[in-house]
């Protein structure tokens, strides 16, 4: 069934009808009513408990926001602070073993040329003996060696 | 309309359009508010914003059309705000269907007509309460206003179909509430 059918259908309906022409009528004696019914002005009783309390809870937002800002600020620069204490000790300390290292080098250095004539006396004095051991070796070993050529030149020679 | 007409329209007195056409305005807010002060309120509104538009008035529809389009986007704009604004009590001055059925013309009728009339038009007032703001604009428009179904359509925007469309639903829920159906 289309809406227009359906429509003229309700319509038709004297129950409907009659009901629409009542509720018609009563809409308009009510505005009518209302509308010839002459006007009081009315100061409106403002309700200031809840404008202050708005107000109240306003301030109360703003100031734990700013509240809150100022101690996160105040956090972060004491941590910064803590962060920057920390390095600059470990900077000093670190300066201060470098400083203990470079005052301990010198003193190393003395000892190594302290010893070092010593040293070399030794390393010379084991040259020597490594070179007169050398020597006597050969001199022993080298006659043996050409003895044989030694006699057969020798009896060519004579020869 | 034509030019002339409209020219016609916009040399109109404006005040002679308020005269005329303001207790239409009311009563329309009036049925769909069922809250008098808000609906005077709205129509003042309604010929605050109708003046200051006047000149822009072309006169494309009567202005009753255009009067009525504008109460009908004060009353949206109301609901939007109200819907906002949700802490606060709505509809604090509305009147509750009972006591808007109790507004009936002092007929000729007997004493149980007039009771069955009361009991009618409290049924037909809690359909309504039902309808969607829509199918409720519509419905009173028609039923209320008695607006033809194109003047309805140009009125609320809508095409002439879905105007008929939301009638049908409208009734039907009128009718099942006067047969105890809902």
């Amino acid at each position: 069934m289309s809406n227009r059918d359906k429509l003229a259908e309700e319509i038709e309906d004297p129950m409907v009808a009659g009901a629409l022409k009542y509720f018609k009528a009563s809409v308009n004696a009510w505005s009518e009513a209302a509308y010839t019914e002459p006007r009081t002005v009315v100061r409106i009783a403002r309700h200031n408990w809840r404008l202050a309390a708005t107000w109240a809870l306003g301030c109360m937002l703003a100031a734990g926001s700013l509240a809150g800002g100022l101690y996160e600020r105040h956090q972060r620069q004491e941590l910064a602070r803590i962060e920057a204490s920390k390095a600059a000790t470990k900077a000093a300390e670190q300066k201060v073993a470098l400083e203990r290292k470079a005052a301990e080098q010198p003193a190393a250095a003395k000892i190594v040329t302290r010893r070092q004539p010593t040293a070399v006396k030794k390393e010379a004095n084991e040259n020597e003996d490594l070179l007169a051991t050398v020597d006597s070796d050969v001199s022993r070993q080298v006659p043996a060696a050409m003895e044989p050529l030694a006699q057969m030149m020798d009896s060519s020679g004579t020869n | 309309m034509t030019a002339q007409a409209a020219e016609e329209i916009a040399a109109r007195d404006f005040a002679s359009i308020v005269e005329s056409h303001r207790p239409q305005i009311f009563r329309f807010l009036l049925a769909s508010l069922r809250d008098v002060d808000l609906a005077e309120t709205l129509t003042q509104e309604c010929f605050l914003k109708a003046h200051r538009n006047w000149n822009s008035f072309r006169g494309d529809s009567s202005a009753m059309t255009w009067l009525m389009r504008i109460a009908i986007n004060l009353q949206k704009d109301h609901w939007r705000n109200r819907r906002l604004q949700f802490w606060r009590h709505t509809q604090a001055n509305a009147i509750g269907v009972d006591e808007a059925s109790d507004w009936l013309p002092n007929g000729e009728r007997s004493a149980e007509q007039q009771i069955a009339a009361r009991e009618q038009v409290a049924q037909v007032w809690k359909a309504v309460d039902g309808l969607s703001a829509r199918q409720r604009t519509v419905f009173l428009l028609r039923y209320v206003e008695d607006r033809e179904l194109s003047e309805i359509a140009k009125t609320t925007g809508l095409s002439e179909g879905t105007v008929k469309a939301h009638l049908s639903r409208a009734l039907a829920r009128v009718r099942a509430e006067l047969r105890g159906t809902r």
